[in-house]
């Protein structure tokens, strides 16, 4: 398992404690993408498990530790280390992802796009199951990692993100079409969320746990085969509620108990992140952004 | 194949970008959300949940006492005070002014919003 050194976790808490926090409202969702963009400036450090068992085989923690960046407000960039630990296996690193979002139109629509554009770098022990496509399932759960990790799987993933907001509500639909660049067809998925804050008004008073600060909804995602074999044999489906908070330092702590829909998928996924939101992170460094427009 | 995807990748997806954004925001605002009235407009209460929410979302772009902060402007112009409605505000947040920086803040519930609206008014 991974273990972090109490030195770098005291360097880490000062590097925190210096920097100045905002309140990130995050969406409970792990694989689906809203169209809600980084705020341009901020950088978020999130880092993202998947725990789950394949039938008769043995307990597994993918994880990944994102950095997500607002270049501007219709561009947000996020760069993955992702790394997998298999009980009575091993911990390996295994890859990293780079990915761009765009938001295309200028105004807020009753359905808002944002196109998605990732390449990974990652290789076959990767378990931190940030997406499900093709005909990706409980066989790939399997191998030992001496034997996946070699596999190289440079891949190009397109993604329509499609997002909206009505009455509280926020629901999210993702096309997924990924690419293995190393003539392999392309694969197909989806991801589906609705979720909603406990309470849409604020109070008064500052306050760590009252409702608005806590969000709940569901999340469905699976592969749809691949172009030759379009379709829902031999793939898998995820279904689960999905809930979070946003914690008043700029923290949020998210929580999903997944389950398979079919033989194909893991019986149950147990999926948790915590991320931390770091306002205007260049000009705390000394870096001042320029700004197109100044007259409010 | 990988000569298409670079294609769109470099060329077809920054350019659509170039399109996401209007100068003076102000001058788009439809005429039917103009003349919306906030809810909370005769509640006092809203003003200290609006300034909560501002110091909580906003502050970092605009400053804690909302007078702007290094190249990022004020709030407390004569155009936000006086020219624009409290409609047009609630606009501004929801559909943000993305070409110049100000991202839409329709994250956050219409509730809060307006919430944030009327503080924003109550800074003159």
């Amino acid at each position: 398992m991974l273990t972090i050194s109490p030195r770098f976790l005291g360097a880490l808490i000062l590097l925190l404690g210096l920097t100045r926090a905002c309140s990130a409202q995050e969406r409970p969702y792990f694989v689906t993408y809203s169209h809600e963009m980084e705020e341009p400036g901020n950088l978020e450090i999130e880092t993202y498990s998947a725990v789950g068992r394949p039938p008769s085989g043995n307990r597994f923690l993918g994880n990944a530790t994102e950095l997500e960046y607002g270049i501007k407000a219709w561009w947000t960039t996020e760069f993955y280390l992702d790394n997998s630990a298999v009980a009575a296996d091993s911990t390996v690193f295994t890859g990293f992802r780079w990915e761009h979002r765009f938001r295309p139109l200028a105004r807020e629509h009753w359905i808002n796009p944002v196109l998605y554009a990732e390449f990974e770098n990652i290789n076959g022990a990767d378990k931190s199951l940030k997406e499900v496509v093709g005909h990706d399932g409980v066989p790939d759960f399997f191998a030992p990692n001496a034997l996946t990790r070699p596999e190289k799987l440079r891949e190009m993933e397109l993604k329509l993100i499609l997002g909206s907001n009505f009455k509280g509500w926020n629901v999210s639909e993702n096309f997924i079409a990924e690419k293995n660049l190393d003539n392999s067809p392309w694969e197909f998925g989806y991801a589906l969320a609705a979720s909603r804050p406990l309470k849409l008004a604020a109070d008064a008073k500052k306050c760590a746990f009252c409702a608005r600060r806590f969000a709940a909804g569901i999340e469905m995602y699976g592969g749809l085969g691949d172009r030759y074999t379009f379709g829902l044999h031999n793939t898998s489906h995820y279904l689960g509620p999905a809930m979070n908070w946003s914690a008043p330092a700029g923290f949020t702590v998210s929580f999903s108990p997944q389950f398979g829909l079919n033989d194909y998928s893991l019986s149950r996924l147990y999926r948790f992140g915590i991320s931390y939101e770091i306002a205007q992170v260049l000009e705390k460094m000394g870096f001042h952004r320029s700004q197109e427009g100044q007259k409010k | 194949m990988k000569r298409i995807l670079s294609l769109v990748f470099f060329c077809v997806l920054p350019a659509l970008c170039l399109f996401a954004g209007s100068s003076d925001w102000l001058a788009h605002v439809p005429a039917r959300d103009r003349q919306k009235s906030n809810p909370y407009h005769d509640r006092p209460e809203a003003v200290a949940a609006g300034r909560l929410l501002f110091s909580e979302h906003c502050a970092q772009c605009h400053g804690d006492d909302a007078s702007g902060k290094g190249k990022k402007p004020s709030v407390r112009t004569e155009r936000v005070q006086s020219v624009a409605t409290e409609g047009d505000l609630h606009w501004l947040l929801v559909n943000g002014n993305i070409r110049r920086g100000m991202p839409s803040w329709s994250k956050l519930p219409d509730q809060q919003l307006w919430q944030l609206v009327r503080y924003l008014k109550s800074l003159h």
